[in-house]
């Protein structure tokens, strides 16, 4: 097993399109880091470069001490898994797991001893003589997996690899992956786009944006004090809320207070006055009172739009009497229905600011 | 829609039906009261054949068809690897260039081509037929390799780059493999083609030494009869390698589809 670092590296296209600007990004040894971010973040391309199957502009690659910048994949020492699995059509599912060990030109008996003990870990012992035409979606899946496992290599790639499964087969899958990280205690780089895979896989999350990367942190670090509002809008689930405000001082007593729609809230100490500031308010810290005077001080007036009951809790859609629009989650048990006119209460422990200017985060 | 496909297959193959009955009737039946069956069967029409000694043109057309055939399989193969999965300049300017080699009208190019093998000393052999079969088979392959193996998912040679292979090893042992049902269809296509062909085969050979079948039976006929049994037991006889190759690739083909096709 290796650390995988990447410093300072490029990847722009000869059309001009930037999948990478100035990333610098280390993996520890035997950590899983997820890279998310939107299509078009350059996740999957740098997931390449790590692998080698794109060269770099600029910058360096090491996997383990080794610079591996210039070599072709064949001889990084990595194993990827592919999201739509590229399995060889052609070869049974034993030469498939076979295929890396048979082309390293190792002895017959290591490798059946491998192919063996692998397909009998991921349940595959009785597909072994069959085609992958002949499997299902998730056989194909542990068949990828196995033939990434087999080779004992330095380093996995993962990209995307739950993308084609169905809902609760991915959920299955997805707790299957992460105690095989645990088991093998293998260095791995995860590629989604899904947020609630990442925050559940990761030991580390690293979020993009059109190349650029925006915070690498543990799971909770990204979901309680994104860096910017890009990965606050990003990272959890409904997405945050965005009100627009001015940072004034006021009186004495009052150092500091923002002022948005008709919102009044006192603002921690270290932000200073840049003015324009944008308010972020997870749904889960904005909570629902029947009736327009309810909830007292501190306190919007709305208007229910949808309710999206969800089994454990309930989705709601507001629209606040200056025409912004905000998502609340209430409990199972409230009686909220379309029409209602309610007030909604801001949690102060659950406010984060931004700059409105640059996004970047301000405090809270 | 059955009757429809049975009236098809009727007017497609009554013709082949027609040659092979009539190359077993005597000429004078033939003439004096044709029928659909044969009443009597006779086996003069092939004796006379290989008296004539058409062997040698059926070899001469295997050697010719079949060296065509696996030169162009060859070439096509590395040249339809390298337009579909290298980036060079000019790419789409090749492409076009070899699409353009086809347009020539055959009739037009016989005498240029002529006047070179002449000057080549290339008239009357086997080289002599090959090359100029080159010129239209090649594109042919060469188009129809590009495309399939654009099909091919890139993410099975990626992956067998991960897996530890060279370019080298991932052609061959997973590219390769999975282009052999249309290398299949290729192949026997060219092989048709070559084997039908009349014109260059009529101009590049001088005797019966190096003629090909379709050659060697255009000239069966004589000044004052033309022998109409002989021309088609002749016919049957060329037919029969064609069809006996396509029954057996076709099987291949099929296989082929049905293991690799399938994208994971």
């Amino acid at each position: 097993m290796a650390r995988i670092s990447l410093e300072h590296v490029d990847k722009v296209y000869p059309n001009g399109y930037v999948a990478a600007r100035d990333l610098s990004l280390e993996v520890a040894d035997g950590e899983l880091l997820v890279l998310v971010g939107p299509s078009g973040s350059g996740k999957s391309t740098i997931l390449r470069l790590m692998a080698g199957l794109e060269g770099v502009t600029g910058g360096t690659i090491r996997i383990g001490e080794r610079d591996v910048t210039d070599l072709p994949p064949q001889h990084r020492d990595i194993a990827m898994v592919f999201q739509n699995y590229a399995l060889y059509p052609h070869m049974t599912v034993r030469e498939n797991l076979a295929f890396g060990l048979t082309i390293r030109k190792q002895p017959r008996a290591l490798i059946d001893q491998r192919v063996i003990a692998v397909a009998s870990s991921l349940g595959l012992d009785v597909l072994l003589d069959r085609k992958p035409a002949q499997l299902s979606g998730g056989q194909r899946q542990r068949v990828a997996l196995g033939r990434a496992i087999v080779r004992e290599p330095l380093a996995f790639l993962f990209d995307e690899p739950l993308s084609n499964l169905d809902a609760q087969l991915r959920v299955e899958t997805r707790v299957e992956l992460s105690r095989l990280h645990r088991k093998l205690g293998a260095t791995m780089v995860y590629v989604t786009h899904d947020q609630s895979e990442a925050l559940t896989l990761g030991d580390r999350i690293a979020v993009l944006k059109e190349g650029v990367l925006q915070q690498v942190a543990t799971p909770m670090q990204l979901y309680h004090q994104p860096a910017n509002k890009f990965v606050a809008g990003f990272i959890g689930s409904p997405a945050m809320n965005f009100l627009a405000g001015v940072v004034r001082r006021e009186g004495p007593g009052v150092e500091r207070t923002f002022r948005g729609i008709d919102l009044t809230i006192d603002v921690p100490q270290r932000v200073e006055a840049p003015d324009r500031v944008l308010l972020g308010i997870r749904p889960q810290h904005l909570e629902v009172f029947g009736g327009a005077s309810a909830g007292g001080d501190g306190t919007l007036r709305a208007e229910v739009g949808v309710v999206e009951p969800m089994g454990n809790e309930q989705i709601v859609y507001v629209t606040l009497s200056g025409g912004d629009r905000l998502v609340a989650v209430a409990p199972p048990d409230q009686r909220v229905t379309p029409g209602d006119v309610v007030s909604i209460r801001v949690r102060p422990e659950g406010i984060h600011m931004f700059d409105a200017g640059t996004g970047a985060r301000l405090a809270g | 829609m059955v009757a429809l496909l049975v009236a098809l297959m009727v007017f497609t193959l009554f013709p082949f039906y027609w040659a092979l009955v009539s190359s077993f009737t005597p000429d004078a039946a033939l003439f004096r009261d044709p029928s659909l069956w044969p009443r009597e069967i006779i086996l003069d029409h092939y004796r006379a054949l290989f008296e004539r000694d058409f062997l040698t043109p059926i070899r001469n057309s295997l050697i010719v068809a079949g060296t065509t055939t696996l030169f162009c399989l060859i070439v096509g193969t590395l040249a339809a690897y390298a337009l579909a999965r290298l980036e060079f300049r000019g790419k789409a300017a090749i492409m076009a260039f070899i699409l353009a080699v086809t347009m020539f009208p055959q009739i037009s190019i016989v005498s240029p081509l002529y006047l070179l093998l002449r000057s080549l000393r290339l008239i009357d052999t086997y080289p002599g037929l090959i090359m100029p079969y080159m010129t239209f088979a090649m594109p042919l392959t060469v188009w129809v390799l590009t495309g399939s193996i654009r099909q091919i998912p890139r993410d099975l040679e990626e992956a067998a780059h991960v897996d530890g292979a060279s370019r080298r090893q991932s052609f061959t042992r997973i590219l390769l493999p999975l282009a052999v049902p249309s290398l299949a269809t290729t192949g026997i296509l060219t092989f048709i083609y070559c084997w039908n062909e009349f014109l260059f085969a009529l101009s590049f050979t001088l005797g019966p030494e190096r003629q090909t079948v379709p050659v060697a039976i255009a000239l069966f006929r004589g000044q004052y009869q033309v022998p109409w049994g002989q021309i088609l037991a002749a016919a049957v006889v060329a037919t029969a390698p064609v069809a006996a190759m396509v029954l057996l690739f076709q099987r291949r083909i099929v296989q082929g589809l049905t293991a690799g096709a399938v994208k994971g």
